[in-house]
């Protein structure tokens, strides 16, 4: 199958630093691929770059056959690329339901003089994407928590909220930036389902993780970032065996979890 | 040629104060994010606290003096009575209470000073030099060197001293400053001591031509921020020649289309500058960090 | 409890509306009233835009202008029928309100203070300095509505107090009404999720920038209607109602009673028209107040007056 989303000699720099610098690699849809690297190596940022948060210097980011770099986030997302974050993005005053059915923005947006006169048209809209956003919190477990106020939840919950209304698009590509981090065991295996049971739906799937027994668990590519630079590419069991990386990751506290 | 001179002159002038004003937003914003929109106070009551001292039989410069000391430190009670107990608060809060704290200072000013204008004698005298065709008065000179002089001390400050690279270190990265000792807390009062300070001094050296009324804060405010955005956000120097440049397109404006919608010539400026160069001048483009 | 919130505020507004004028001393109060009504439709705007999209105009008085101006000067210059100026107005400052915030709402958030506040200043120099067309600081006569008379001829005859009562009464509600409205539906849940996280926002395909002027025209709008019922209340209007303070005291009355709700904000207008009446010392100290309000509330009821006291009492239910 042909590659969903392709990432073409992607580079930025800030202030004279090469922060990222000519990566590239695709994934295919239904295909789990993993971006690992030591602390400060640019997972990030490409993830930021990719998503049309920074704009790089070089290279092209192609999303089904079309050049998307540098559009707005907002317009990546009416193309079917969603993401979450890794220092969590949740609407905390709103509640759970609201952040998951904000999610369907795309869907259920319309006139604004149907909202404001809340005419019936505007109240199936928001009936529609109710009834959507409450079915995506049952898939990811939230369902008893829908009416409370979403800054309340566990960080865990957080998580899957923010999988959830990522979800909500409908998108063909999502960007996970570091899911389980700061979460259990139990929450990060529950997280590790929901990946692979989205992945099976056909969503080509871009992960950020530091936890390695995660990654090569369920990752059928693997991307190695060192220093912003590319060192290394394949499934997982190749990319465990590669020099390189486990030279990139001696000394850090990561070694253990890749030789492991 | 005589009348364009004259109009620069005046340009020069009132720009002059305008760049003190465009200096004390910028000092404020780089410590700590915050657009004090209270900065046009401070200006009003240095012209004002200089005509009651005066008018209570103090000397003029000792009441000169006494004004801009007060006036930093009311500077200082405001960050730590208003800004300091809401930090963290978002954007929207803190634009509240800087325009609330604007509003309070007014409304004491009118009830301490009344509502009448007031001035005080000029510094040298009221004698007009003439310079090729076109006059200048002597506290112009007054004006014109007081932002000069500032925003060379200024600059000595920040550069030469380790207090000002302290303060430019924070403006840089709070968190950062903080891991390496830095006081931030301390940063914080004085920049709020030096705002208050200049816009204090630029009042007292402006208010025997521009006269002084309990509501003239608003508009420098307005007409500072116009410079300090015109030159870019943040930026010390794009801060002084933004103000100076507002003040001259005002002069231009009022004498060669309307003296009566001269006040406009800030506001277009602003809406310009966010239609064509939202980075003003000399500023960077800033990114959301994520 | 199983009514919605927004059925609930509307059962309020209708019942203090109907029934406060049987607690009336005199007619007097009719006026008082209308007043606080006036106001409370232009504090729903700056809920619509603070509460809502998190964004604050320093000069909402400037449109408040143009819908007072409108009512006076369109029907004099073109004929048009007072009740119709007030749409005209409403249409002008909604067309300003995008033209002024399109450049302005892609950038950070004071930038809208800055640009807003110098649009206020202008609107009120030129009201004061056109001489020629708006008889300049002592201000102009508004023509006659003409509903009252209207009323009177199919029997229903009421006094102009309690008329402008129950007509700006009902306008009032109407508007909160489209707020609520607003707040539940697509459109109001982008805006509270951009105010929440506007990275988050664009992520779900939230064009936040083009969110943020809607809000913006929308609250120029109630803030038009406004000032058009004020004109048309007092059948005079001077340049005041553009005025900096103007602007100020909206903001304020939102912020004291609870800016992210409409009931609330429409409490602290109540309040704020109310405290002049009640108390005339009250005018020398208005300034003072007004900024000390602004800023008490800011750092120690965040939420505002009426949420905070909702709150604590149902602290004490459970």
């Amino acid at each position: 199958m042909s590659a969903l989303l392709s990432i073409e000699g992607l580079g930025i720099g800030f202030g004279g630093i090469r922060a990222v610098n000519d990566v590239s690699f695709s994934v295919r849809p239904g295909e789990i691929l993993s971006v690992i690297g030591p602390n400060g190596a640019g997972k990030t940022t490409l993830f930021n770059m990719i998503s049309g948060v920074y704009r790089p210097d070089t290279g092209r980011v192609v999303l089904d056959g079309e050049d998307v770099t540098a559009i707005e986030p907002h317009l990546l997302a009416r193309r079917g690329l969603s993401r979450t974050f890794q220092n969590l993005q949740i609407f905390q005053s709103m509640t759970v339901l609201d952040n998951a059915v904000a999610g369907y923005h795309l869907r259920e947006s319309g006139s604004v003089l149907a909202d404001l006169f809340s005419l019936p048209a505007s109240r199936r809209r928001a009936r529609e994407a109710r009834e959507g956003a409450r079915a995506l919190l049952a898939r990811v477990g939230l369902d008893r928590a829908a009416e409370r106020e979403a800054g309340n939840l566990s960080y865990g919950a957080l998580k899957r909220l923010e999988i959830a209304r990522a979800l909500a698009l409908n998108p063909k590509v999502l960007l996970l930036d570091e899911p389980a981090a700061g979460c259990n065991a139990v929450e990060t295996e529950e997280i590790d389902q929901l990946i692979a049971e989205v992945a099976r739906s056909g969503v080509a799937i871009l992960l950020v993780e530091h936890d390695m027994k995660m990654v090569m668990r369920i990752s059928n590519h693997i991307v190695v970032l060192d220093h912003g630079e590319k060192i290394a590419e394949g499934d997982p069991a190749t990319v465990s065996q590669n020099p390189a990386v486990i030279a990139a990751y001696l000394g850090s506290e990561e070694a253990a979890h890749a030789d492991g | 040629m005589s009348e364009l001179l004259q109009f620069l002159f005046s340009g020069v002038t009132v720009g002059a104060v305008y760049a003190l004003v465009a200096l004390g937003f910028t000092i404020i914003y780089n410590a700590s994010d915050v657009v004090n929109f209270a900065q046009g106070e401070f200006v009003m009551l240095g012209g004002m606290i200089t005509f009651a001292a005066h008018a209570a039989g103090l000397p003029l410069p000792l009441a000169a003096i006494s004004a801009i000391v007060l006036t930093a430190a009311l500077g200082v009670a405001m960050n730590k009575l208003a800004i300091e107990p809401a930090r963290g608060a978002p954007v929207v809060s803190l634009i509240i209470i800087t325009i609330g704290a604007s509003i309070f200072i007014q409304g004491a000013a009118q009830i301490a000073f009344g509502k009448q204008i007031h001035s005080y004698p000029a510094f040298s005298g009221d004698t007009p030099i003439r310079v090729a065709g076109a006059t200048i008065l002597p506290q112009s000179l007054w004006v014109i060197g007081g932002a000069v002089a500032v925003f060379i001390a200024l600059w000595l400050f920040f550069t030469r001293t380790l207090l000002g690279r302290a303060v430019l270190a924070t403006s840089n990265n709070r968190l950062a400053a903080q891991l390496v000792g830095i006081n931030t807390n301390f940063v914080m009062t004085l920049s709020f001591a030096l705002s208050a300070g200049i816009g204090a001094l630029a009042g007292v050296l402006a208010t025997p031509i521009t006269l002084t009324a309990y509501n003239v804060g608003i508009a420098f405010a307005l007409k500072g921020f116009a410079g300090a955005m015109l030159g870019g956000m943040g930026n010390p120097k794009g801060a002084l020649v933004g103000g100076f440049a507002i003040g001259l397109i005002e002069a231009l404006t009022a004498g060669y289309l309307s003296s009566t919608y001269k006040d406009a010539a800030a506001f277009v400026v602003i809406l310009a500058v966010l239609f064509f160069m939202p980075q003003g001048l000399f500023g960077r483009k800033s990114t959301d960090r994520v | 409890m199983k009514i919605s919130a927004k059925s609930a505020t509307l059962l309020v507004l209708v019942v203090l509306v109907a029934l406060s004028p049987l607690l009336f001393p005199s007619n007097f109060y009719y006026r008082v009233g209308a007043l606080i009504f006036v106001n409370a439709i232009a504090v729903t705007g700056i809920v619509i835009l603070t509460g809502y999209a998190g964004q604050v105009s320093l000069g909402h008085a400037g449109f408040a202008g143009i819908g007072a101006y409108a009512c006076a000067l369109a029907p004099v210059h073109w004929g048009i029928h007072p009740g119709l100026a007030l749409f005209l107005g409403a249409g002008i400052s909604g067309v300003l309100a995008y033209l002024v915030g399109r450049p302005i709402l892609r950038l950070h958030g004071y930038y809208l203070g800055v640009a807003t506040l110098g649009f206020g200043i202008l609107v009120a120099m030129i009201l004061t300095n056109e001489r020629g067309l708006t008889r300049g600081p002592d201000g102009i006569d508004v023509p006659d509505l003409g509903l009252r008379a209207l009323l009177g001829e199919l029997g229903l005859s009421l006094s102009n107090g309690q008329f402008w009562y129950f007509f700006t009464g009902l306008c009032m509600i109407l508007g909160a009404w489209i707020a609520l409205n607003l707040h539940d539906s697509p459109t109001g849940r982008a805006l509270r999720a951009l105010h929440g996280s506007e990275v988050a926002a664009r992520t779900v395909g939230i064009d936040v920038a083009q969110l943020k002027l809607r809000a913006f025209v929308i609250s120029a709008v109630y803030a038009s209607i406004s000032g058009s019922l004020l004109a048309l209340q007092n059948r005079f209007v001077t340049p005041d109602v553009a005025g900096f303070m103007h602007s100020i005291e909206m903001v304020t009355m939102a912020v004291l009673g609870g800016v992210g709700s409409v009931l609330g904000a429409i409490f602290g207008a109540a309040i704020l028209t109310l405290l002049p009446q009640v108390l005339t010392v009250f005018a020398e100290y208005e300034h003072m107040v007004l900024g000390l309000v602004m800023i008490l509330v800011m750092i120690f009821l965040r939420e505002g007056l009426l949420p905070s006291i909702l709150k604590k009492l149902r602290g004490k239910d459970e």
